[in-house]
């Protein structure tokens, strides 16, 4: 259980998403200009992350790995389809963001048209894939730590992007040098932000 | 003629509107700059020189090949379900390229960890594919693919250059500031090698961009 929780504090602060690994910019620079659509994103990306670094985890052990066909029968001891990661990883992330958009569009409509525009945009957000293919890298014991990960991948990033977006509302009445405006401090402001999270490094649960 | 086959014979290869193509996306169209896609590898990689250059060497043959390929098939695609062709054939480029680097390049591979993965959702690429691949014949969508390839590519050395340079006081590897500097006091620079300076670093690519060319500045 202790682990389990220290992999999520991890993964929300230390390890975060935007301010340690850059995954997600696209969508962190181009949505974050008012709070509400911020947490809309947010949230989804939470549950996206959630759903699909289990189950990429479930597929990296079972299917993929080196050795991991061996429920098939001994002779499938040797066989190593780690090449096939990204292609397979990225076509359960589409398809499982799909899924998930129709789930929530027949069970809660009103959650549906306020995420509506933003889960298939999800598909192509480099966080979610990103979280799979670090889940791959760490090699985790089991799947709750795999969940742990996931939930705790998408709370750093949806910290960051509400951050931002809450800032980046205050910045419009400020006097920022006209060449700097939009793109360029939002840049640094994020940059300043990553300082602030280096704080963290080192806390051990 | 083989060359020349897929488009109208009176327009020269090279013709102003396809050098405008190549050359449009290195400055008034760069895709990091100016259209904030495909940030995320930018800054992660950027901290030497010679992981960015095989970065930008990756992202610049997924490109040209991906546009090229989307291209040819742009008149079979399923409107519905080109977003999955898509991505199908930038995986399988990017499986390529991957095994490529560790076969040939394995200790720049270990350093590019997970961003030669990510070149999948890199976003220029699938921008790009969305935008003009899908509309345009195979020789434009080619020059389009290795414009913006090197658009984003000059951006990532400039980062690494200058993060190089002052974190860490090497080039390529090589020491550049002399050991004169050290012995009288310098001493390099240890926030240029942590992640957030990627970002300020381009933030201040992005004033001086803007600050020379005014047409660019964000009005909102």
């Amino acid at each position: 259980m202790e682990e389990l929780v220290n992999i999520f504090v991890k993964s929300i602060f230390i390890d975060n998403m935007i301010f340690a690994y850059f995954l997600g910019m696209c969508s962190y620079l181009a949505v974050s200009r008012t709070v509400d659509t911020s947490v809309g994103l947010g949230f989804a990306v939470i549950f996206v992350l959630g759903i699909t670094v289990p189950i990429n985890y479930l597929l990296e052990a079972h299917i993929l790995g080196k050795g991991a066909l061996i429920w098939l029968g001994p002779q499938f001891a040797d066989v190593n389809l780690s090449f096939l990661t990204f292609i397979m990883f990225i076509a359960i992330i589409a398809a499982m963001v799909q899924l998930v958009e129709m789930i929530i569009e027949k069970f809660s409509p009103t959650l549906y048209s306020s995420l509506g525009i933003f889960l298939p945009l999800i598909a192509v957000n480099c966080a979610i894939l990103g979280g799979s293919l670090f889940m791959q890298e760490r090699n985790f014991g089991n799947i709750s730590e795999a969940i742990s990960f996931g939930l705790g991948s998408g709370v750093g990033w949806f910290l960051a992007i509400a951050g931002i977006a809450a800032i980046r509302e205050k910045i419009r009445y400020s006097n920022v040098p006209a060449p700097l405006r939009g793109l360029g401090i939002t840049f640094i402001i994020t940059g300043l932000m990553g300082i602030a999270f280096m704080s963290f490094m080192g806390i051990e649960l | 003629m083989s060359d020349t086959n897929n488009m109208p014979l009176k327009e020269p290869l090279f013709s102003a509107k396809n050098k405008k193509l190549l050359t449009d996306p290195l400055g008034k169209e760069n895709p990091i700059n100016v259209q904030v896609l495909g940030i995320c590898s930018v800054l992660a990689i950027t901290v030497q020189l010679k992981p960015s250059l095989v970065m930008a060497l990756s992202v610049l043959v997924v490109m040209g090949t991906a546009n090229v390929v989307i291209s040819l098939l742009r008149n079979t695609i399923p409107p519905r379900i080109r977003i999955i062709v898509q991505l199908t054939v930038i995986a399988s480029l990017v499986i390529l390229v991957d095994q490529v680097l560790r076969a040939f390049l394995y200790d720049v591979s270990r350093q590019l960890s997970v961003f030669v993965g990510l070149i999948i959702t890199n976003c220029i690429i699938m921008g790009r594919l969305e935008a003009f691949a899908m509309k345009s014949k195979p020789w434009p969508s080619f020059l389009d693919g290795i414009g913006n390839a090197v658009g984003y590519g000059w951006v990532l050395l400039a980062v690494a250059f200058f993060r190089e340079l002052f974190g860490s006081g090497t080039l390529m590897g090589y020491q550049v500031v002399p050991n004169i500097f050290y012995e009288y006091g310098y001493v390099n620079n240890g926030l240029m090698i942590l992640p957030p300076m990627a970002l300020i670093t381009i933030g201040i690519i992005i004033w001086v961009q803007r600050s020379r060319d005014k047409s660019l500045i964000d009005i909102s």
